[in-house]
């Protein structure tokens, strides 16, 4: 149940982005200023940590996509659908815990 | 004293949704496309977070020049023509499935709708067209934000 609501609350989110990243990668058809300013705010911590939660929207909507596929096609899916949530958030957390140190030092410099 | 209805009697047909409103098996396909889509789209959506977040130098080295050392070559290019599309059409069907569900009034229902295939239209159209009509090095552009190939 729980799984199903953020299924579609990150869904929804990351549609929304979408968008607008389609958009903002169009200004390359305006100008390479145009873009690189544009792009430019994409940088800045706030956006970061923005990122950082698109992210974790993404890899859990994949994850989670992927056992949702699992459950309809596989015969031992419903069986497993409980114990497969929780395989979803160990590789949420794994795949954050790759993710995270490496964006974050990006952008806030620590190199 | 009442009676109760004889249970063998004949009854009206139940009111709802019958076949004849349904068209074929669209919502069959759609339910498909959601996972076939899916798969792909958790490779296509990994490599390109990989390539532009992760590797080097991640989000400090996207620009103009990243953008078009990537699609210089026809392998990006195709990528970002697949994930366009199916990210589009993956996420156009999920929202819609989400309006249906919660717009109850058919006015409401009609006009989210039409917004959404609206936007989902203009974002696939502009997207694919620019996509394939970029030029990597535009006149009267300052050398220093092309990518060093304009130059060669």
């Amino acid at each position: 149940m729980w799984s199903w609501v953020a299924h579609r609350i990150t869904g929804f989110a990351i549609f929304f982005f979408l968008l607008v990243h389609v958009l903002d990668t169009s200004l390359v058809r305006v100008s390479p200023e145009a873009y690189n300013d544009v792009i430019g705010t994409y940088k800045n911590p706030i956006m970061g940590l923005g990122e950082a939660g698109l992210v974790l929207a993404i890899v859990f909507h994949a994850f989670n996509g992927l056992r949702i596929i699992l459950v309809d096609f596989w015969w031992q899916g419903t069986r497993y659908q409980r114990v497969m949530l929780w395989v979803v958030m160990g590789l949420v957390v794994v795949t954050m815990a790759g993710f995270l140190p490496r964006h974050l030092m990006h952008v806030f410099g620590g190199e | 004293m009442t009676t109760i209805a004889d249970p063998k009697a004949p009854r009206p047909s139940r009111p709802g949704p019958t076949r004849r409103t349904t068209h074929g098996n669209t919502e069959l396909y759609w339910w498909v496309f959601m996972r076939v889509s899916g798969v792909v789209l958790v490779a296509l959506i990994f490599g390109h977070l990989f390539v532009n977040l992760v590797a080097g130098e991640g989000i400090n080295a996207i620009d103009f020049g990243f953008v078009a050392g990537k699609w210089a070559s026809p392998f990006w290019q195709i990528w970002d023509l697949l994930m366009l599309w199916l990210a589009m059409l993956h996420g156009t069907n999920g929202v819609r499935t989400i309006i249906g569900d919660y717009a109850e009034k058919d006015s409401t229902r009609l006009v989210l709708t039409s917004a959404l295939y609206l936007a989902s239209v203009i974002v696939i159209v502009l997207g694919t067209l620019v996509i394939f009509t970029f030029d990597p090095c535009p006149p009267n552009s300052p050398a220093d934000l092309l990518p060093s190939f304009c130059t060669a």
